[in-house]
């Protein structure tokens, strides 16, 4: 059996999730993105002309396997979120949305409270919403209460690179949770990313680390492996980790 | 309980600060540079001259750190004046009340004449400029400027005379974006020198301005010193002082820092402290190294050759083919400057100059849609 993932209406060859921004130009975006074998890519809202369909980045996107994820990056309210959706549900044609509240410019942290508001109010409104919220395993439950279909806790601050910070949260998270867990934010690197695939994520998402890396199209593809792999570890159950080493010659075994 | 940067300002004394600055030794600037993360005191050794020596160490990181956070992008944007009507008297400024200049405000037809020209060359960042006449040009006519423009651009900002919190409030309903607001020196007594008429004479009124745009929640506010008027060492240490208090105290605002250096115009003032282009590059690479966050913008009074090194050190967004007079896209280009510019190359030049370093080009990064909700 194919070991896909299924979030809403859509099935997932891809556990590898990217974006679109910090490209040096949008062919070699769109090479990074083909060689990472990615399905699901996400853009930002304010970065697309969404009134001129030749809008240089969606033409660069325009792949039969590559399924759009506009993000409402750079709203600060449960308002202007759900607004914004809309726009982009009317626009580029998807009810899937990535809801990114993060009212601090700096770190780009979410906001919780506008952000679980703003999941409920986009669930009514029939959309597949997929949140961006700190590794907080209560949210977590909450959200998924309110009917998300997915969550995207963080590693680390979004561009930090630094890998997964939070993972005795996200150990959590994934124990408790029903719907995929997406660790999204912070994975620098592809040891990162197989190592949030091995804890039992569905998924992650990737942007920074492919983007600003020397070779984008080569970071793609290593990613993809990394994901791969790190997948398919967990689905081989890693062996235990012991306090205590155990002998593969026992000392006693001269006694029988 | 302070309530604005005043209280922060009068904690620092100028000649104290001159005085640290020039007094740091090249052991200072290696212990700083070995550091992770910069402080403000960090700040004050990079912009000395012990810290000159290091230039190529400090730019390789601010490169480093610029990519990591903005990725390989330089926005665009571009300003419009709508007005050269002022009623200050500043030193060093072309529009200066007692310059005997033909004074222009541009009407809605004009306005529209000029978003033609600016939106064929592929803007959708605007920089609306006014001289600082509340009476001609006050909220009102702003209001009704953003109202008619605001459907031909994502991102609207502004750089006018300062307004009270409510008017930027209305403003913000409008659909503004960010306002830029450079204190110009804060160096009181030589502030008041080169302001010694109009509302612009009162320092505290212009240095709260930034506290006002914040409590009104603004998106974004743009800091800056304009560099001759007194020793920009200092001048800059107040600015990233400036900058570090509106973070911590309006966080949900973001920040940009603008380098703007005394270029020709008419009723010339002579710059009191020169800025050379190593100083210049200093400041940037040493604003990067205190915040990795904070948007760099590099304007055209900048020469050709510098603008096209800078794009890797640390800049974050650019304008070209800038006119610094109203209507000078297609009204009335012959009206007079604010400042002479000084790189004259198209938008498609400049576009091609960074492009052929490795960087894309964005011309829209903010969307109309998200209405703000006070």
């Amino acid at each position: 059996m194919k070991d896909t993932l299924k979030i809403a209406d859509k099935t997932f060859t891809s556990r590898l999730f990217t974006g679109t921004g910090k490209f040096s130009n949008t062919r070699l975006m769109r090479e990074s993105i083909l060689a990472s074998e990615s399905e699901l890519v996400t853009v930002a809202l304010k970065r697309v002309d969404m009134d001129n369909e030749s809008d240089d980045m969606l033409v660069h996107l325009k792949e039969n396997h590559i399924n759009l994820l506009p993000n409402t990056s750079g709203v600060r309210t449960a308002k202007e979120a759900v607004f914004a959706a809309q726009l982009a549900r009317e626009a580029l044609k998807t009810n899937w949305v990535k809801l990114e509240i993060h009212p601090d410019p700096k770190y780009l942290l979410p906001d919780p409270i506008e952000t679980l508001k703003a999941a409920e109010e986009l669930v009514k409104l029939g959309f597949v919403v997929m949140p961006y919220i700190h590794a907080d395993p209560v949210l977590c439950k909450r959200l998924e209460e309110v009917g998300v279909q997915c969550v995207m806790p963080l590693g680390a601050p979004i561009g930090s690179n630094k890998g997964l910070k939070t993972n005795d949260f996200l150990e959590i998270i994934i124990e408790q949770s029903n719907v995929p867990v997406i660790v999204d934010a912070g994975i620098g690197a592809p040891s990162h990313a197989a190592f949030a695939m091995e804890l039992g994520a569905d998924a992650v998402l990737v942007n920074t680390a492919i983007a600003v890396s020397q070779n984008p199209v080569a970071m793609g593809k290593a990613f993809k492996m990394a994901v791969e792999a790190g997948r398919m570890a967990y689905n081989a159950k890693l062996a235990p980790v012991k306090k205590h080493a155990e002998a593969s010659s026992p000392l006693t075994s001269f006694l029988n | 309980m302070k309530n604005t940067f005043r209280d922060t300002f009068d904690l620092y004394d100028w000649d104290t600060l001159e005085h640290d600055i020039y007094g740091f030794s090249e052991a200072d600037v290696k212990n700083v540079l070995a550091k992770d993360k910069i402080t403000l005191d960090d700040f004050k050794v990079l912009i000395s001259p012990a810290a000159t020596p290091f230039l190529e160490q400090m730019a390789q990181r601010s490169h480093e750190l610029t990519k990591k956070r903005f990725g390989n992008t330089i926005q665009m944007y571009i300003p419009m004046y709508l007005s050269n009507e002022c009623q200050n008297i500043c030193t060093y400024c072309g529009f200066s009340m007692t310059n005997k200049i033909p004074r222009k405000t541009l009407s809605d037809a004009e306005i529209l004449k000029e978003v033609a020209h600016i939106k064929s060359l592929g803007y959708d960042h605007i920089l609306l400029v006014t001289g600082e006449a509340n009476r001609t040009v006050g909220v009102s006519y702003l209001k009704h400027a953003i109202a008619l423009v605001r459907n031909h651009f994502s991102n609207i900002s502004i750089e006018v005379q300062p307004l009270d919190q409510e008017e930027y409030e209305t403003l913000i309903t409008e659909g503004l974006y960010a306002v830029l607001v450079y204190q110009e020196t804060y160096h009181e007594a030589t502030y008041k020198i080169h302001h010694p008429k109009g509302k612009k004479s009162n320092f505290n009124y212009r240095l709260d301005t930034p506290d006002r745009l914040g409590k009104a929640g603004i998106h974004k506010i743009g800091l800056g010193a304009l560099f001759g008027l007194e020793d920009w060492r200092v001048d800059s240490f107040y600015t990233a002082l400036h900058l570090k208090y509106l973070q911590k105290t309006y966080w949900k605002t973001k920040y940009s820092i603008s380098f703007p250096r005394l270029r020709p115009h008419q009723g010339e003032v002579q710059p009191k402290v020169e800025m050379t282009d190593k100083d210049l590059v200093q400041l940037i690479c040493a604003y990067r190294l205190l915040d990795e966050d904070v948007e760099l913008s590099m304007s055209t009074r900048e020469s050709e050759t510098f603008r096209n090194h800078i794009i890797k050190l640390g800049i974050t967004s650019i304008s070209a083919e800038s006119k610094t007079n109203p209507g000078g896209y297609a009204v009335e280009p012959q009206s007079l400057e604010q400042f002479e510019i000084s790189d004259e190359r198209s938008t498609d030049a400049i576009k091609e100059m960074i492009q052929s370093q490795g960087y894309e080009v964005v011309w829209k990064d903010w969307d109309r849609s998200y209405v703000n909700s006070f």
